[in-house]
């Protein structure tokens, strides 16, 4: 099997790897700020 | 298949973002971070028998605890050992293989708990997890400092931070999963496990899928390379055996390690350490809070220590890591003593920046030391420090203080020793900085032949150094 990246990357590809790791990331550092709130209450 | 794997066919073409190898390194380190968060199952995998309770025959905390201590044992053992592998065989085959072992590990501990089989789970996740976390650690470094000589600091640093990342998405992902399987007959490790396995599994296979490693000889547009008068950038690769030869790599080695150590005793003792020297003003919940935040610390301080030391350097950076671990070290036993709660959390927040940082301006020291070709093995070897720092760290915080509490210190000062001692370690691996000099040019390879062996030996060459 050959890889294939015979054109350049498009914006959509970036948006999308960048996006797939990005979202579960930020909401998983949210929910930890959230959390981490409690230290000031 | 194989010859998917094969770095010949990740090879980029042209047009190919450079933009696109972090999200594929993040797939893998976000996946294998996941290491951080495993003390979620400790509680619930010793009531597996008893459901509300721990009954007879159930699992203690004690020997869970290998679980954890296993898998970082084989990480450093797996880094070192498959290091020259994965530099050789490529990102895409090393990811794969991560991916495999990963998943694998977690298939394997969903066996041992179905069966209640312990042995099993040291197998699946402490072995088999380890290798996992060791190759699939260092699978995109060397990939990302290729696509990277501008900015190798902040490519490594995005990475590394991913494995500082993973357990926030683990963290609440496995107790909502357990939640949901959980019976008033059953707890839901086990489907927990196979759900985590798939799609971590899913994850680095896509990272593994979108990986490319440049084409020989490719630079961004506009890029410069470092003048050759920075004697501590060599423009000279050194082969990975070869490096372990020279001072350098075990300077750096006590560099890290003496980071690492500093950094992890605090970070496991965090919340019992800030309830204990503030009592009644920082309570569980708050201590629970403070945590948190410093984990938050820890992920940004790998990618923001990690691209300052672009502009600065890496040794520089490491001399700010000492200096200033020194004196905040220093400060916390004042902040305690006069009740100051702000500063003590400032102190902590920043020593845990730099605890992450420590791990990801490395791979970029590295490179400076002994060029690009074999940094992804050397790296491997190196964390075998992280190994050593995480016996040491947590020993020296724990035997310290039941020694000063024994010994009739009350518990808002049973720390304070730790602090001086932790202080005194920075001093060393200040020292340790300081003595780091450019490679001596009888280790660089010559065209495919390590400097050891075109140099004819490197004992008898002293005079090419």
């Amino acid at each position: 099997m050959q890889t294939t990246q015979e054109s350049g990357t498009s914006t959509l590809q970036l948006v999308l790897a960048w996006g797939f790791v990005g979202i579960p990331l930020v909401l998983g550092v949210l929910s930890t700020l959230n959390n981490a709130m409690k230290l000031f209450h | 298949m194989a010859s998917f794997l094969d770095r010949e066919n990740t090879v980029a073409k042209p047009g190919f973002s450079r933009w696109m190898v972090p999200p594929a390194a993040l797939c893998v380190h976000l996946c294998i971070g996941q290491a951080y968060a495993y003390s979620v199952f400790n509680l619930p995998m010793t009531k597996l028998i008893g459901i509300t309770q721990s009954a007879p025959g159930d699992w203690k905390l004690t020997e869970l605890g290998w679980i954890f201590s296993l898998a970082i044992f084989f990480l450093g053992v797996s880094s070192a050992v498959f290091g020259r592998w994965v530099e050789e065989g490529g990102p895409r085959k090393a990811m794969f293989t991560a991916a495999c072992c990963w998943a694998g590990g977690f298939f394997l501990s969903a066996i041992g708990v179905h069966f209640h089989a312990l042995w099993l789970i040291y197998l699946g996740y402490g072995v088999l997890g380890g290798i996992a976390l060791g190759i699939g650690y260092i699978s995109p470094v060397s990939t990302l400092i290729k696509w990277f000589p501008d900015r190798p600091g902040m490519a490594t640093g995005m990475a590394i931070m991913g494995f500082g990342g993973g357990a926030f998405i683990a963290s609440p992902l496995s107790v909502w999963l357990m939640s949901k399987f959980n019976t008033p007959t059953h707890i839901g490790v086990m489907e927990t496990f196979v759900i985590l396995g798939v799609v971590y599994f899913f994850f680095m296979i896509v990272g593994s899928i979108i990986v490319r490693v440049p084409p020989a000889g490719w630079a961004p547009a506009g890029y410069v390379p470092p003048a050759a008068t920075n004697k501590m950038i060599s423009r000279n690769d050194v082969f990975v055996y070869d490096a372990v030869k020279t001072p350098q790599f075990w300077l750096i080695w006590w560099v890290l390690c003496l980071n690492v150590t500093a950094g992890i005793g605090v970070l496991g003792q965090a919340s019992a350490m800030s309830q204990e020297m503030f009592p009644g003003h920082i309570t569980p919940v708050a201590a629970a809070g403070f945590v948190g935040l410093m984990s938050l610390f820890n992920m940004g301080g790998r990618f923001c220590w990690a691209s300052l030391s672009d502009y600065i350097g890496r040794k520089n950076t490491y001399f700010v890591f000492m200096v200033l671990g020194f004196v905040l070290y220093c400060t916390v036993p004042y902040a305690g003593g006069t009740g100051n709660v702000v500063l003590f959390v400032c102190c902590f927040l920043v020593i845990i920046s730099m605890y992450g940082g420590g791990f990801s301006t490395v791979p970029a020291y590295l490179k400076d030391m002994f060029g690009v070709r074999y940094v992804g093995a050397i790296h491997g070897l190196l964390l075998t420090a992280w190994s050593m720092a995480g016996i040491f760290g947590p020993v020296i915080v724990n035997y310290l203080r039941e020694y000063n509490i024994t010994h009739g210190v009350p518990k808002a000062q049973a720390y304070n020793n730790t602090m001086y001692i932790m202080a005194g370690l920075l001093v060393i691996g200040f020292i340790c900085n300081a003595l780091v000099k450019s490679v001596a040019s009888k280790y660089w390879m010559v065209g495919d032949k390590p400097g050891s062996v075109a140099n004819g030996g490197l004992a008898t060459d002293s005079a090419k150094a």
